[in-house]
């Protein structure tokens, strides 16, 4: 999966806790080695790489990386990935990325990268779809969108701060579930809109007002991810629903190959 | 320099005649989505758009009014921050000289603050929004500008990052300082050439 970027958001008053804006920065964000300390297949198209750093990984939850890939005659190819992990302060932090059919960098990372190599990346970036803690949180994601919700997941249930945090994933079958062994707990519904498991629950279909009602708070802040179909077909029942605009974070994925 | 990937060869797109901006890939026909907010439902019977702050003459015209104006054309590339860059992208709308000319900008006027029907805003140097560098675009190639791509307008400023092509643009707010706008104050670079890859905050 990958990230925003390009334009608009909203209005919005910031929560509290963004660092003051700055017109003169120290100088770029470097970029750094990491290693491929494991990979682990998510489903049929998503594998998560763990990656070390040399040192601390400072990202917050919801932040991106860039990894970049260069060849022997120099050409170059970044994209940008999700955090999954939670920020723990370790020199570890995961990317879980999508296989997009023809994508110059996510085949490579799926058919090529194996665990010890070095990639380059520079990150943590983004300092609007993150989450600290603090403000109950609606997290919604589709398919890969659960990407950097799962970072705030992990985080809420890493403290004290887990009734904070809601989460709905939406899928089209279990076998496209993210994270199925973790995930799933009190606080996550999942969605399945084209084939559910077998059982008793939720008719499949596409995600409903019905679905989000039960999680939406007055006082909580939305962090919506998915495809641009997803976000704003769910970005339009959490309005409905009475949440204010200016409480919905969306990150869009892009056919970002 | 870069360190070599092991086993990456790359070169699936080659830049075929110096168009690309470093780092940049070609995304051929398609045109990714990637926006951070709400998506508006814009009525352009209710829709305006504003020219304020240090001008002679703050300005706003209606959805018709501003149609009435003579329109202007860019055909070229885009260029988004994350990597994937458009060739040959028309956009039919008004140049922001056109606006300008008839606001009338106050000598002190150095920058501007786009800001957008969603709250959405990006800071722009004056220098970057005239002398043909920047459009209020309705149309992409000939057709109405969707509403995921913005419609019913953007700002268009082709020569920077796309994240300063505001969608739902909602006006211009000239003012004599840099204010840094949503992206801006989020991690990325306050200017945003491509051709310098001024990505990121400190880029």
């Amino acid at each position: 999966m990958a990230i925003p970027g390009s334009s608009s958001a909203t209005t919005v008053t910031e929560p509290a806790g963004r660092a003051p804006a700055a017109l003169t920065p120290a100088g770029p964000m470097p970029w750094q080695t990491a290693r491929v300390v494991a990979i682990r297949r998510e489903t049929a198209r998503a594998k998560t790489f763990r990656l070390a750093l040399p040192g601390p990984s400072l990202h917050r939850a919801g932040q991106h990386y860039v990894v970049r890939l260069t060849a022997p005659d120099g050409y170059t190819a970044s994209r940008s990935y999700s955090v999954a992990s939670a920020p723990d302060g370790s020199p570890e932090f995961e990317l879980t990325v999508e296989r997009l059919e023809g994508g110059e960098v996510s085949t490579f990372l799926h058919d090529v990268v194996e665990a010890g190599d070095e990639l380059e990346v520079r990150g943590p970036i983004g300092k609007w779809f993150v989450w600290d803690g603090g403000i109950p949180a609606i997290l919604v994601g589709g398919g890969s969108g659960v990407v950097p919700l799962m970072s705030m997941l992990r985080l809420a249930r890493a403290t004290p701060r887990s009734p904070l945090v809601r989460m709905v994933a939406s899928v089209r079958r279990p076998g496209d579930l993210y994270y199925a062994d973790e995930l799933l707990g009190p606080e996550t519904t999942v969605v399945y809109t084209r084939e559910a498991p077998n059982g008793p629950g939720r008719p499949v279909g596409r995600l409903t007002a019905d679905d989000l009602a039960r999680i939406v708070r007055p006082d909580a802040w939305a962090y919506v991810c998915g495809s641009s179909g997803f976000a704003d077909h769910a970005s339009h029942l959490l309005v409905e629903l009475g949440l204010p605009i200016g409480q919905i974070r969306v990150e869009r994925f892009g056919a970002t190959a | 320099m870069a360190k070599t990937t092991r086993g990456f060869v790359g070169g699936r797109t080659p830049d075929r005649d110096g168009r690309l901006p470093p780092g940049q890939y070609d995304v051929g026909d398609e045109w990714p989505v990637l926006t951070a907010e709400v998506t508006p439902r814009l009525d352009t019977t209710r829709w305006t758009f504003t020219v304020e702050g240090l001008v002679d003459r703050p300005m706003t015209w209606t959805w018709d009014e501003i149609h009435a104006l003579p329109g202007s054309v860019y055909s070229g590339d885009i260029h988004c921050v994350t990597t994937w860059s458009k060739r040959d992208v028309t956009f039919g709308g008004v140049s922001v000289d056109t606006l300008l000319d008839i606001a009338r900008p106050l000598p002190a006027a150095s920058h501007v603050l786009a800001f957008c029907h969603t709250g959405y805003t990006t800071n722009l140097p004056l220098a970057d929004v005239t002398s043909g560098q920047a459009w209020v675009a309705w149309d992409h190639d000939g057709r109405p500008l969707p509403v995921e791509h913005g419609g019913p307008a953007r700002l268009l400023v082709p020569h920077l990052y796309f994240w300063k092509s505001a969608k739902w643009v909602a006006g211009l707010r000239l003012v004599d300082h840099d204010e840094p706008g949503f992206w801006e104050r989020n991690g990325y670079h306050n200017h945003g050439d491509p051709w310098l890859e001024q990505r990121y905050d400190g880029d």
